[in-house]
């Protein structure tokens, strides 16, 4: 009797791809591999990047056309580098542990979402939660952000060279963002912790958010930052932080108390 | 969810392409909304009113007076067309249960709508000199192929695809919305608007008709008034943004301009392209990277902006 449940067989809209097959139609050239994505679906395009990475050991990928498509590069744990020539759309590189990351396009909304570690270049701009509950790594965008970047950040580095929107640091409970220009309306409304670095005009602070006091390690964090990135000379920075009058909590992860204790 | 997207081609270059581009655009956000697509086209503009109505909204299985009835309600409107005082220069006949009506009409627009609106069961889709609004249910291949899109020769449109969150899935639900009785004007939304019952008991209070159930349909009307008070397209939309509540960024059109405005949370997508060409914009990327070939630059406007291009 076969024990093997059946699989799910359920969509009726026909946009799942269930049995996609791995095209594997990449060029590879010893530790480097590259291939075209035109014409493959999100699917199969995730399912060769999966294939060059973890089957085949392949270190340095660069993906071509990728034309915007969303979800591209998602859950990679492996470190490795990744290359996307061309814009990505929704969910870019989202919970990705390890891989150094290069996007010469735009991204759409929610890229590098709950990232846990690596890098991510972009050379233009982001949508709106880009770095959404960011854990660890550091997300570099060239151009402008839409809003609530780095909502719910909980780790890592947002360095953002251009404009940022609204409620940019929504909600962040640890890491930093450096905003070259300027932020919108409600930066770092009911932020927990964490650091806000803003260059240009800052529209309003949300709730909670207060100019705080600049110190020697700001200036050497953001001096190794821009220079591990070859970004310039870093303009002149205001800090935000959390002001602490709206939350009174305990900022360590479970493994960081039981270190202290 | 759903999807909009609007394209304006400046110069006059591309118009021959108004109709497949907005297909290959509403296609590839099929993801967004699968339930109805509708554009809202315009082409140059002719002498005569056109005005597209739709007789029923497509036969049900069993329904043996349906034809009847649509022979009947077609008989009723071109009689009542002609008691309004208007002039059938001629009749197209889109399908079986939308015609396109091309009218020798000097008088109030809203009168002669109303007349044909009072055939029970009937709606006027849009009218005006340039606009045509096609919508039905299916995917945009299926309606642009149903509807002969491919070959549409216009200067600009607007287009939607529908998840049907807050009312049915028939055709008086579906986008684009014609801002009833304003000439040349057309609506899509992408989003929900929360004080819809307040301001539907306020418009209705000043003799605006809706045909459907949908909150979209209040930007449409609310900006048909606004215009009707002597306000430009562009003042109007920066007005809805403080009267209108909820989160939404919609497109809406009218025979010169294309315009977007975004609530002020920017909670609802949008991606622009402004090239020397052609202004395209979208729910997605995707959608703008399926009428552009080359690497182009893309931005997302902020919240509470308001922006018009012209032709």
């Amino acid at each position: 009797m076969d024990t093997v449940a059946p699989r799910a067989r359920f969509d009726p809209r026909g946009l799942v791809e269930l049995d996609e097959r791995v095209p594997g139609t990449a060029e590879i050239d010893g530790d480097h591999a590259s291939f075209d994505a035109r014409e493959l679906t999100t699917r199969q395009i995730n399912l060769e990047l999966r294939r060059l990475i973890y089957e085949l050991g392949v270190h340095e990928v660069t993906v071509r056309n990728p034309g915007a498509k969303h979800s591209l590069g998602v859950g990679i744990l492996a470190r490795c580098k990744l290359t996307f020539e061309g814009s990505l759309g929704y969910f870019a590189c989202g919970l990705i542990d390890g891989p150094e990351v290069h996007i010469t396009g735009r991204v759409g909304w929610s890229s590098c979402e709950n990232m846990m570690s690596g890098v991510c270049v972009i050379d233009s701009n982001a949508g709106s939660l880009t770095a959404a509950a960011l854990r660890g790594g550091d997300v570099v965008i060239k151009g402008q952000v839409g809003a609530r970047t780095g909502i719910d950040q909980k780790g890592g580095t947002v360095i953002i060279l251009g404009d940022a929107g609204s409620m940019t640091g929504f909600m962040m409970q640890r890491g930093r963002q450096i905003i070259c220009g300027n932020a919108g309306h409600g930066l770092g409304d009911s932020m927990y912790d964490g650091t806000l670095y803003v260059g240009g005009k800052v529209a309003s602070l949300g709730i909670d958010c207060v100019p705080g006091e600049w110190t020697d390690a700001d200036t050497e964090f953001v001096t190794r930052k821009f220079s591990i990135y070859g970004l310039g000379e870093p303009p002149e920075l205001q800090k935000f932080v959390c002001g602490k009058k709206l939350y009174n909590y305990d900022s360590l992860e479970p493994s960081e108390r039981k270190m202290v204790l | 969810m759903c999807g909009i997207a609007g394209i304006i081609y400046k110069n006059g270059n591309g118009a021959h392409r108004l109709g497949s581009d907005m297909t290959r655009m509403l296609q590839s956000m099929k993801h967004r909304g699968p339930d109805s697509t509708g554009y809202a086209l315009y082409r140059r503009p002719s002498a005569d009113l056109i005005m597209r109505i739709k007789l029923a909204d497509g036969g049900a299985d069993g329904d043996i007076e349906y034809a009847d009835r649509l022979r009947r309600r077609r008989r009723e409107v071109e009689a009542r067309l002609r008691a309004a005082g208007a002039r059938v220069d001629s009749i197209d006949e889109i399908n079986e249960y939308t015609i396109a009506v091309a009218l020798d009409y000097d008088g109030e627009l809203k009168h002669v709508a109303d007349y044909v609106e009072s055939v029970p069961g009937t709606e006027v889709l849009s009218a005006g000199s340039a606009l045509e609004i096609i919508k039905d249910l299916g995917d945009a291949q299926t309606v642009g192929d149903a509807y002969k899109l491919g070959g549409y020769i216009g200067t600009h449109g607007i287009g939607h695809v529908r998840m049907a969150t807050e009312s049915d899935v028939d055709i008086s639900n579906a986008h684009p919305y014609w801002a009833y009785p304003f000439s040349d004007v057309a609506v899509v939304h992408n989003g929900q608007l929360t004080n819809y019952h307040q301001w539907r008991r306020r418009l209705e209070r000043m003799g605006h008709r809706f045909a459907s159930e949908c909150d979209s349909e209040i930007i449409a009307v609310y900006l048909a008034q606004k215009m009707s008070e002597g306000e430009s397209l562009e003042l109007a939309m920066r007005h809805s943004l403080d009267d209108l509540d909820g989160v939404f960024t919609y497109i809406c059109v009218s025979d010169g301009a294309l315009g977007m405005a975004k609530d002020e949370l920017a909670a609802k997508p949008l991606v622009l392209y402004e090239g020397d060409d052609m202004v395209v914009l979208a729910s997605e990327e995707m959608a703008i990277r399926a009428v552009i070939d080359h690497e182009i630059e893309t931005y997302d406007p902020y919240e509470s902006e308001v922006m018009v291009w012209t032709r």
